[in-house]
């Protein structure tokens, strides 16, 4: 694994793969470790946080417990980041590809469907999604995916375009391999390292997307989560700052971590300096 | 006569994790006014290191360690940086490898060689565009008003070029570097950039510094020459005595790696009763640039109307510049591109038309070996897989075609430990042994080399083209060799072909084409070799190395 | 301009209607793929009772039609910047968002100008002091603020500056019953602007800030760069003649690109600071179920990134001399 170790031989890097090691424990043992429910009344509403031991970060509007929140909270966010992802990727690869290896007018027709994807503003479009067809786990994922697959689509064309005219392809092709062997087995694998660093940079752009829907009362109503916990804070903010203060540290946290990981992977996997990135 | 540069005891240090300590190293010469002097050596030797130090244009992380280089009674080492800035451009200028790349792409040619008049004189706006325009027909810019007012884009590599020179001469002054100024251009545009360097040279009595690792432009051009290994000074003398009685062993085997410029007597087979194995009959293939609605696209012809006949045994030589449509060509008859027209009859049959599935056992009787053995072979598969994968797609059994792996790693003289490593283990030579040994996997009868050795330094060069000459015999194979350098046309084709803007110009057996060509254009090829009349079987030939 | 500009404008502007089209069609879709009666869908939460309007939108969107006629009396409709009106505020949908749309504009346009200039400064420092420690500062603040929510900056932004220091008006864009004129309004406007354009210019610095300094290092290497050095040009004039131009084209192209994500951006901010722009509204529409108001709002907002990225191409179009080449 010399990727994981040039990862931690870079200090900043470093930093964000502990940060985000911590958040994935949080995630999965945090309920069962601190059972108290973020919907249950445990006090009296609006006490700040250290007033009560046992409360240390406070009490929201309707006496919930804050600190119960953002640890259920975690879980949600890195699934929603983690799946959305994954579903975006699932869509931008196999059309990328295409577009990139065949070209032609299937290159056209994929591009230019793209393109209109990449128009529309796509938090706007996420907004319409999820709310036409309910706030749910699974209507924002799968409107974060949608908005989400554009650019992966854009990098594995690319790759693609430039990777398929390299002399191993064309020898492959020569050796009579099928269309569907050189996609997968000659040019995919070497594709890899920036498809992996574009998706450790799209979890933290999507934990945002989750956040920013869930503020906007977009949330799963089922489901506590940090961007929902700011949205129901932000009218009371004069009086309690904390409920709005922590959730937004929470997730900044995660999302700078992700981002310090992706711009360590880069560094990692792709030698020459290339910072851009299209979000 | 007293030098004009002195370069003293340089050293110049490396940064840490580099492959030598230092990038040259205890280096003295000297350059003398209205001499070329040509600084020779292979990739990697350091020469470029020295013209990067003189110019102030060092990396930051590089610095001069020790010495002086000596200009005008400045040690240009240890001068402060703004006085130094006086002489760049003014009292030594530099042109560089890649013409373009290193003009601006957003400024006019007319302000970017004003430029050097703002920054070093105070020309009126009028005198600086009368001196531009003066230079630009110096340098022989066709329509040199028109030039002027043009973007770099809008103009070819030589051209550029020239734009180049322009500029660095236009304060006429004592010293031009020219740092691999004709590596990246075609052989007939070289010898034109060659001829300018040269006579711009003559008439304002200009020292020419001039890198390369090419002895025939040293043949061409230098006065004297100093030869450059590792960062150290092997050898330095006059041009002729270099050239023709190298004291050096690196000069020599750098000198004798060097392909003679004369077909060697070759054995001519009457092969008239034979069957070809591959013959090519009235191919054409033309491109269109994508136009728009409102631009028609452009057509080019890449090739047009190609016939030829290659024959098992033989070497066919596909010569020409870049745009002859020499590669186009090659590409069309192992089916990497489509043909719009004509046929391919390998062993007999036409492919040209045939479907993916048809193809599948012709592409068995057609390999071919690609010119960048870092490109050509894919970094996450190993050697054998590399070398296997084809015949296993063709329905060979893993074991079999492991094996038989291992039997090609042998014929292409790798040993067996390869099978399990990965490209990047291997140099660049090596590299393309696996190419060949992956080409030979399905037992083609005809080899399509594209390049393939153009890429490597020529000491492997040679190397390479044995391997093939040998497995050319042992195979019985009929081998089309797409290649630019008409110096190893000479050395290994039977026959050659030559084509210009993607038709055929000339053909026939390589001796008679280069002692008598019969086209003006292939005369004008071989004339623009530089170093031609140098190692061209009329002098004597340094006694060292064969060459294959 | 010559001919050929013109055409390639012609084929851009052809490009971006199809474009609109096609977002059409993908709203009319939705209504239809949502749960429940579409009539109501459309009418939102509060004119989902009423009947008569009920009626009045199913006569107007033909929906009792079949579909196919539907989605003709919808594009129609459409062309004629009819979309239907919301029951709450009895007025046409178009209409509204006209009335809101140039709050939104002033908004995300001084946000835009300001993270450009901005970015493209900070970006610029960081590249020429490059692995110094002021380029590690800006490269960790511009990691930071790409990492930080937007919405909750604002309710930050809004807690130090309008509730702790009290320095500048958190809610609307003008003081409420003030009935200023002339000067003064401009003042106050000016002034409600502040906080609002701070934070969502402070994402979009961040993002272009990256690009430009990546940009620059990566021009700083290019072989002209070498040329203008070995010209004997001072370092400040290479960068300012011939690296910054050439580094800061693909910065702004990629800028245009992204006007899209401003109108998000201008959606959360817009809500924090009851900011009166079509972001707003989009909130508005969200909490009252008004999905009509909401796909009109969508699509307005998507126009105005056509017209955006149609804008961008032309000022590229001037400003680099390549582009005649380009397809």
């Amino acid at each position: 694994m010399s990727i994981l170790k040039k990862l931690s031989s870079n200090k900043v890097a470093l930093f964000g793969l502990i940060v985000l090691a911590l958040l994935i424990l949080v995630a999965i043992f945090g309920p069962y470790l601190y059972e108290t429910s973020p919907w249950r009344m445990v006090n009296r509403p609006f006490m700040p946080p250290l007033e009560n031991g046992s409360l240390m970060l406070g009490t929201d509007t309707m006496g919930r417990d804050v600190l119960a929140g953002l640890v259920y909270g975690t879980r949600i966010s890195l699934l929603v980041g983690l799946i959305s992802t994954m579903i975006a990727l699932l869509i931008g690869i196999p059309l990328g590809a295409s577009a990139g290896y065949f070209g032609g007018w299937i290159d056209e027709a994929l591009m230019r469907f793209t393109e209109i994807f990449q128009t529309v503003p796509s938090f706007a479009l996420a907004i319409v999604i999820v709310a036409i067809f309910e706030p749910s786990v699974y209507s924002i994922t799968l409107a974060i995916a949608l908005v989400s697959w554009p650019p992966v689509a854009r990098l594995v064309r690319g790759e693609f375009m430039a990777l398929r005219n390299q002399e191993y392809v064309l020898a492959a092709r020569l050796n009579g391999q099928s269309d569907h062997n050189i996609i997968l087995k000659e040019i995919l694998p070497n594709t890899l390292s920036p498809i992996i660093v574009m998706a450790s940079l799209m979890v933290a752009t999507a934990i945002l997307l989750e956040s920013s829907l869930s503020f906007l009362g977009l949330g799963d109503p089922e489901i506590m989560s940090w961007g929902y916990m700011i949205g129901a804070a932000r009218t009371v903010i004069r009086q309690a700052w904390w409920l709005s203060f922590f959730p937004g540290i929470a997730i900044a946290l995660t999302v700078l971590a992700l981002n310090l990981v992706g711009e360590g992977l880069n560094e990692a996997l792709n030698p020459k300096l290339s910072g851009s990135r299209e979000s | 006569m007293k030098p004009l540069l002195k370069v003293e005891d340089l050293s110049i240090r490396l940064p840490e994790g580099a492959d030598r300590p230092y990038a040259v190293q205890n280096l003295s010469y000297a350059l003398n006014p209205g001499e070329i002097l040509c600084v020779v050596g292979e990739s990697g030797s350091g020469k470029s290191m020295t013209a990067n130090a003189i110019m102030g244009l060092l990396p930051k992380a590089i610095q001069a360690e020790r010495g002086a280089i000596t200009f005008d009674g400045h040690d240009l080492v240890s001068l402060e940086e703004r006085r130094a800035r006086k002489m760049r451009g003014n009292r030594i200028s530099m042109i560089f490898q890649e013409p373009m790349t290193a003009l601006n792409p957003l400024m006019r040619i007319e302000d970017q060689i004003g430029e050097v008049f703002l920054i070093h004189s105070d020309m009126s706006k009028q005198q600086r565009q009368a001196r531009t325009l003066e230079l630009l027909k110096d340098v022989g810019l066709p329509d040199p008003e028109k030039a002027m007012k043009v973007y770099p884009h809008q103009l070819s590599g030589g051209q550029r070029q020239r734009v180049m020179i322009a500029m660095a001469l236009a304060l006429e002054p004592s010293i031009l570097i020219a740092d691999e100024p004709t590596t990246a251009l075609d052989v007939t545009t070289q010898a034109q950039i060659l001829h300018l360097i040269k006579e711009l040279q003559r008439k304002h009595g200009t020292a020419v510094m001039f890198i390369t690792h090419d002895f025939g432009v040293v043949a061409e051009i230098a006065d004297r020459v100093v030869v450059m290994q590792y960062g150290k000074m092997v050898e330095i003398g006059d041009a002729q005595q270099v050239l023709n009685d190298p004291q050096h062993d690196y000069t020599k085997k750098l000198i004798a790696a060097v392909p003679p410029l004369v077909a060697p007597e070759r054995e001519v087979q009457d092969r008239s009763k034979q069957r070809p194995a591959l013959s090519v009959k009235s191919l054409c293939k033309t491109y269109v640039s994508p136009g728009s609605w409102f631009k028609p696209g452009r057509t080019v012809h890449a090739a047009r109307d190609v016939n030829f006949d290659l024959y098992r045994g033989e070497t066919l030589g596909l010569v020409g510049e870049s745009g002859s449509g020499k590669s186009t060509v090659s590409r069309c008859i192992v089916r990497l591109l489509e043909s719009d027209s004509g046929e391919i009859l390998l062993d007999g049959d036409a492919i040209q038309d045939l479907d993916n599935k048809a193809l599948a056992p012709y592409r068995k009787k057609i390999q071919m070996v690609f010119q960048d053995p870092y490109a050509s072979l894919n970094p996450r598969k190993t050697v054998g897989r590399i070398i296997a994968d084809g015949p296993i797609a063709q329905g060979v059994p893993v074991a079999e075609a492991m094996q038989r792996a291992k039997e090609l790693l042998a014929l292409v003289e790798l040993p067996e430990t390869a099978l399990d490593r990965y490209p990047h283990e291997f140099s660049g030579g090596q590299r393309q042994r696996v190419g060949i040994a992956r080409a030979l996997a399905h037992n083609p009868q005809v080899l399509v080399a594209d390049e393939a050795i153009s890429a490597l330094d020529v000491s492997v060069q040679a190397q390479i083209l044995e391997l093939i000459d040998t497995l050319k015999k042992k195979l019985n194979l009929a081998v089309l060799f797409v290649v630019h350098d008409l110096r190893v046309a000479a050395q290994v084709c039977d026959r050659i072909i030559v084509m210009k803007h993607g038709q055929i110009v000339e053909a026939g057996e390589t001796k008679a084409v280069f002692e008598d060509p019969q086209h003006d254009y292939t005369r004008n090829l071989i004339e623009s070799i530089p170093g031609a009349d140098w190692r061209s079987g009329h002098q004597p030939q340094p006694a060292v190395g064969k060459i294959a | 301009m010559s001919i050929q500009t013109l055409f390639y404008i012609g084929g851009r502007l052809i490009k971006g209607l199809l474009v609109l089209f096609v977002i059409a069609i993908f709203n009319f879709f939705l209504i239809r793929a949502a749960p429940g009666d579409p009539a109501k869908v459309m009418a939102g939460e509060a004119g989902a009772t009423d009947e008569l309007f009920l009626q009045q939108l199913r006569e107007q969107f033909g929906l009792d039609q079949p579909l196919y006629y539907q989605l003709w009396v919808y594009i129609s409709n459409l062309v004629q910047f009819d979309m239907g009106e919301t029951y709450r505020q009895q007025m046409p949908v178009f209409d509204l968002i006209m009335d809101r749309l140039p709050a939104t504009l002033l908004l995300t346009g001084t946000a835009f100008v300001l993270s450009l200039v901005l970015g493209v400064l900070v970006g610029v420092i960081a590249a020429s002091n490059h692995r110094k420690w002021i380029d590690s500062a800006i490269s960790v603040a511009a990691l930071v603020f790409y990492a930080t929510p937007l919405f909750w900056l604002a309710l930050m932004a809004v807690l130090l500056f309008s509730v702790f220091l009290g320095w500048l008006p958190a809610f609307g864009m003008e003081t409420v019953g003030a009935n200023f004129t002339g000067w003064d309004r401009f003042v106050d406007i000016a002034e409600h602007l502040v906080l609002p354009a701070m934070t969502l210019g402070l994402f979009f610095t961040a993002v272009y800030a990256r690009m430009a300094r990546t940009s620059m290092i990566e021009t700083s290497r290019a072989d002209f760069v070498k040329t203008a050095k070995a010209k004997g040009m001072k370092p400040s004039r290479v960068t300012f003649r011939h690296t910054l131009r050439n580094a800061l084209l693909p910065v702004v192209t990629l800028a245009g690109l992204q006007a899209g994500q401003m109108i998000g951006g201008a959606v959360l901010t817009e809500t924090v600071f009851a900011w009166p722009g079509i972001g707003r509204l989009m909130f508005e529409a969200l909490f009252q179920r008004d999905y009509n108001l909401l796909l009109g709002v969508f699509f307005i907002s998507s126009a105005m990134v056509v017209l955006f990225n149609l804008a961008t191409d032309l000022i590229y179009c001037i400003v680099d001399p390549r582009i005649e080449l380009a397809k």
